[in-house]
C-alpha cells in the first residue's frame, strides 16, 4: 500500500508508535499500538476460557453442596458436605474407584512397558524405519469410538478372531468384571502405546553415544548399562509418559462405555451414569471434584518426582 | 601393562581411505602421541585400538595377542574422550566407580581405588558434586581418573585437552606427564598440537591423510624431518621451504635463493649429485637463519620488512630478493621494519628435500 502522508504537527506521536510496530505493516499504518494488538489476540482466548472452563468449575463447585436436578424445575437446595459425605460412604463408589485403580495399574503398566519395549528395538538405524515406526504409530490417531467398537467385534465370543486365533472356543472376554477389565485394558494398551514409546524414542535418542562407548570402555555389561545410563536417562521422559497416561486412564470413559459398560464400571462411568442417567447433579458434581481431587494429588506426586529426576 | 601392535591396518569410510597401511608399534610403558592435522585419521586410529571402530584389514595386537575381533569391552583398555564422556547424571564418586562397579568389585574395593585414584588426581574434594558442577579441567581430571582407576593394560587419550583454554592446557599437561611417570601404563595419546605432542611423547607419530608420515622422538622429528610435511608441520613458527638451486662460481658453493647466493660447504654438491635429486628446496627453521647488522664473510644483505615479538625472541620477516625468510633473533635486534641487515644460512641447520616427492634428501652438513 501507499505510504501514509503524516501531517507534521502529529509528526512525534506517529514516529513513536511506528518505532514500536514494523514500519511497513498495516497495523502500523492504522496506528495500533502494541498493546492493542496484544489485547486483541488474548482476549477472546481469556474470554473462551472463562466462559467455557472457569465459570462451570466454580458454578459446579457450588452444585456440589447442593441437592439438584437439573432436569426438574426445582432451586437448588443447599446441603453443605452432605453430598460428599453420601459418595464417600457409599460402597458402590468404592468399588467405582478399585475398578478404576486396577483399570489404571494394568492398562498403564501395560502400556508402559510395551512402548518403552518398542522403543528399545527402534532406537537403531535399520531399513524401513521411518514406514515401521508410522504404522506402529496409527492406533493412536483413530478414534476411540472406532477402536472400542472394532475390538469388541474381534472379542466376540462365537466369531471374534481372538477366539479364533487363540484356539480357546467360546471364552466370553467382555462379561464378568475381571476378564472384561483385562480385556479392556489390553485395547487401551494397543491403542496408547505408541505414545510411549515416541516419548521413549524422543529420550532414547535424546542419550549421547559417546555415553555408550564410555560404558563399553568402562567393560559394563548390557545389563548394567540398560539400568546405570539407560533407564535413569530416559526416566524424565518416562515419567511425563506415566503422568500423561494415569490422567487419561483414570478419566478412561470411551472404551469401556462402548465396549463393557456393565462390567467395567469406572469412575468416570459412574459419574455419567449419576450425571445424565440419574440427573442427580448435585451429587454428580461433588464426585467430579473427588474424582478431581485425585487425579491432582496422583499427579502432584509424579511431578515432584520428576522434578527430582531433572535435578540430575 | 601391554605392548600395542598395528599390523597392515586398513580402514574405509565408505570412498574414503582413513588409514593406509598402518604399521606401529607401541611398547610397554611408552607415551606416543598421534600428531596430525584435523581428519588425518589420528582418531580412528585410537579407537580402532579401543575397538570403538572395526578396521577392513590387518592385525591390533595387545600383547602379542590379535584383538581386532575383541569388543571394547574385552580388550582391557581405558579411553578418554575428548569431551569428557562423564556420566552426567551420577556424581564424581560414582563416575570414577563405574567401571569397578561394573565389573562386579566389592564395596571396600571400589572405595579404595576411587579414593587413591581422587587423592591422586587432586579431586577428593570433588567426589560428591555432578558433573554439571564442575569445570572442564575438572571434568577432564574426572575423566582421566574413571580411565586410571581400575589399572589398564593401556590408556588412550583421545585430544583429552584439546577444550580447555590454553593455561589450564598447560598445566594438566605437566599433569599428564606426572601421571604417566607415576602409572607407567602404555598411553597413546591424540592430538593436532604440536606442542602438546612435543612435551608429552616418548614418540610422536604424525600422520597425514591416513598414512604415516614419520615415527620418532621429539627431538627426531624436530631435527630431521622425513619429508616436507613433517618439516612444516612441526615446529613454531613454521620452518621456511623455498626452492633453491646449487651453484658453483670459481671453486665456491653456493645456494641461489631468489637473487641471493648463500654460501654453503663443498660437500654438498657432492652429496646432491649422490642422491641425483632434479630440483631441490631447502628447509631451514627461524633460528638456522642467521643475522648480523655488519657485512661479513658469507653473509648476504636482506631487509626487514615484519617484527612480531614473541617476548623471549622475536621472529623478523626478512626480504631476499622478493622471497621471504624467517629469522629469529633475540629480543629487540631489529629495531624497526626497512632496516637493512645481513643474512647468512647455517649449513648445519639447513634441511634439503627433493622438491617433487618432498622426501628428505637426507643431508646433513657440518
Amino acid at each position: 500500500m501507499p505510504p501514509v502522508p503524516i501531517d507534521q504537527s502529529d509528526r512525534g506521536n506517529v514516529v513513536a508508535v511506528l518505532a514500536t510496530l514494523d514500519s511497513g505493516s498495516r497495523a502500523a499504518a492504522h496506528g495500533w499500538s502494541d498493546l492493542t494488538i496484544r489485547n486483541a489476540f488474548i482476549i477472546p482466548t481469556i474470554a473462551f476460557l472463562i466462559i467455557f472452563n472457569i465459570f462451570p468449575l466454580i458454578y459446579s463447585l457450588g452444585f456440589s453442596f447442593t441437592e439438584y436436578q437439573v432436569s426438574l424445575n426445582k432451586p437448588a437446595q443447599f446441603i453443605g458436605l452432605q453430598n460428599y459425605a453420601d459418595l464417600l460412604s457409599d460402597p458402590a463408589i468404592w468399588r467405582s474407584f478399585t475398578t478404576t485403580a486396577q483399570y489404571v495399574i494394568v492398562s498403564v503398566g501395560g502400556q508402559m512397558i510395551v512402548g518403552f519395549g518398542l522403543a528399545l528395538l527402534l532406537n537403531r538405524p535399520f531399513p524401513f524405519k521411518g514406514l515401521v515406526t508410522t504404522l506402529l504409530m496409527l492406533p493412536m490417531m483413530l478414534s476411540p469410538a472406532v477402536v472400542g467398537l472394532f475390538w469388541k467385534l474381534l472379542y466376540d465370543p462365537s466369531w471374534g478372531p481372538i477366539n479364533y486365533a487363540l484356539g480357546i472356543g467360546k471364552f466370553e472376554w467382555l462379561s464378568n468384571r475381571v476378564n472384561s477389565l483385562f480385556a479392556v485394558a489390553i485395547t487401551d494398551i494397543w491403542m496408547w502405546s505408541p505414545f510411549v514409546m515416541l516419548l521413549s524414542l524422543a529420550g532414547l535418542s535424546a542419550i549421547p553415544k559417546h555415553l555408550y562407548e564410555a560404558a563399553a570402555i568402562d567393560r559394563a555389561s548390557w545389563w548394567y548399562t540398560f539400568t546405570r545410563i539407560t533407564l535413569p536417562l530416559v526416566s524424565p521422559l518416562l515419567l511425563i509418559a506415566l503422568i500423561f497416561r494415569t490422567m487419561e486412564a483414570f478419566k478412561a470413559f470411551d472404551l469401556p462405555f462402548i465396549m463393557s459398560t456393565a462390567s467395567v464400571e469406572t469412575i468416570a462411568i459412574k459419574l455419567y451414569q449419576m450425571a445424565f442417567q440419574g440427573w442427580d447433579t448435585g451429587r454428580a458434581s461433588a464426585l467430579a471434584y473427588i474424582v478431581l481431587i485425585v487425579v491432582l494429588c496422583i499427579t502432584n506426586i509424579y511431578v515432584k518426582y520428576l522434578n527430582r529426576v531433572k535435578e540430575r | 601393562m601391554a605392548e600395542i601392535q598395528l599390523r597392515d591396518v586398513q580402514k574405509h569410510f565408505g570412498p574414503v581411505h582413513v588409514i593406509r597401511d598402518m604399521n606401529l608399534t607401541v611398547a610397554d610403558r611408552e607415551f606416543v602421541v598421534l600428531l596430525g592435522p584435523s581428519g588425518c585419521g589420528k582418531t580412528t586410529t585410537l579407537r580402532a585400538i579401543a575397538g570403538l571402530e572395526s578396521i577392513d584389514s590387518g592385525d591390533i595386537l595387545i600383547d602379542g595377542k590379535p584383538v581386532q575381533n575383541l569388543h571394547a569391552s574385552d580388550r582391557d583398555i581405558a579411553f578418554v574422550f575428548q569431551l569428557y564422556a562423564l556420566y552426567p547424571h551420577l556424581t564424581v564418586y560414582e563416575n570414577i566407580a563405574f567401571p569397578l562397579r561394573a565389573t562386579g568389585q566389592s564395596k571396600a574395593e571400589v572405595d579404595k581405588a576411587v579414593r587413591t585414584v581422587a587423592g591422586a588426581i587432586g579431586i577428593i574434594h570433588l567426589l560428591k558434586l555432578r558433573p554439571s558442577a564442575l569445570s572442564g579441567g575438572d571434568m577432564q581430571r574426572v575423566a582421566i581418573g574413571r580411565a586410571l582407576v581400575r589399572r589398564p593394560k593401556a590408556l588412550l587419550m583421545d585430544e583429552p585437552i584439546g577444550s580447555l583454554d590454553a593455561k589450564l592446557r598447560e598445566g594438566m599437561r605437566v599433569e599428564l606427564k606426572r601421571l604417566h611417570l607415576e602409572n607407567g601404563s602404555t598411553s597413546i595419546y591424540v592430538t593436532h598440537d604440536q606442542v602438546e605432542a612435543m612435551s608429552l611423547a616418548d614418540r610422536i607419530v604424525i600422520m597425514h591423510d591416513g598414512i604415516l608420515q614419520q615415527v620418532g622422538t621429539p627431538s627426531e622429528v624436530y631435527l630431521r624431518p622425513a619429508n616436507l610435511f613433517v618439516a612444516q608441520f612441526i615446529g613454531s613458527p613454521v620452518m621456511n621451504v623455498t626452492e633453491a638451486k646449487v651453484t658453483e662460481n670459481a671453486g665456491e658453493t653456493g645456494l641461489q635463493i631468489a637473487s641471493e647466493n648463500f654460501a654453503m660447504p663443498r660437500e654438498l654438491l657432492g652429496m646432491l649429485q649422490q642422491q641425483g635429486a632434479e630440483s631441490i628446496s631447502l628447509g631451514v627453521r627461524p633460528e638456522g637463519v642467521l643475522l648480523s647488522h655488519d657485512q661479513q664473510p658469507g653473509y648476504r644483505p636482506v631487509e626487514a620488512h615484519l617484527i612480531q615479538p614473541f617476548g623471549p625472541f622475536d621472529i623478523v620477516d626478512l626480504n631476499v630478493g622478493g622471497q621471504t625468510l624467517r629469522a629469529r633473533t633475540h629480543t629487540g635486534f631489529v629495531r624497526q621494519p626497512g632496516e637493512k641487515l645481513w643474512a647468512r644460512i647455517d649449513p648445519a641447520q639447513a634441511h634439503f628435500f627433493d622438491q617433487k616427492s618432498g622426501t628428505s634428501l637426507g643431508i646433513r652438513l657440518t
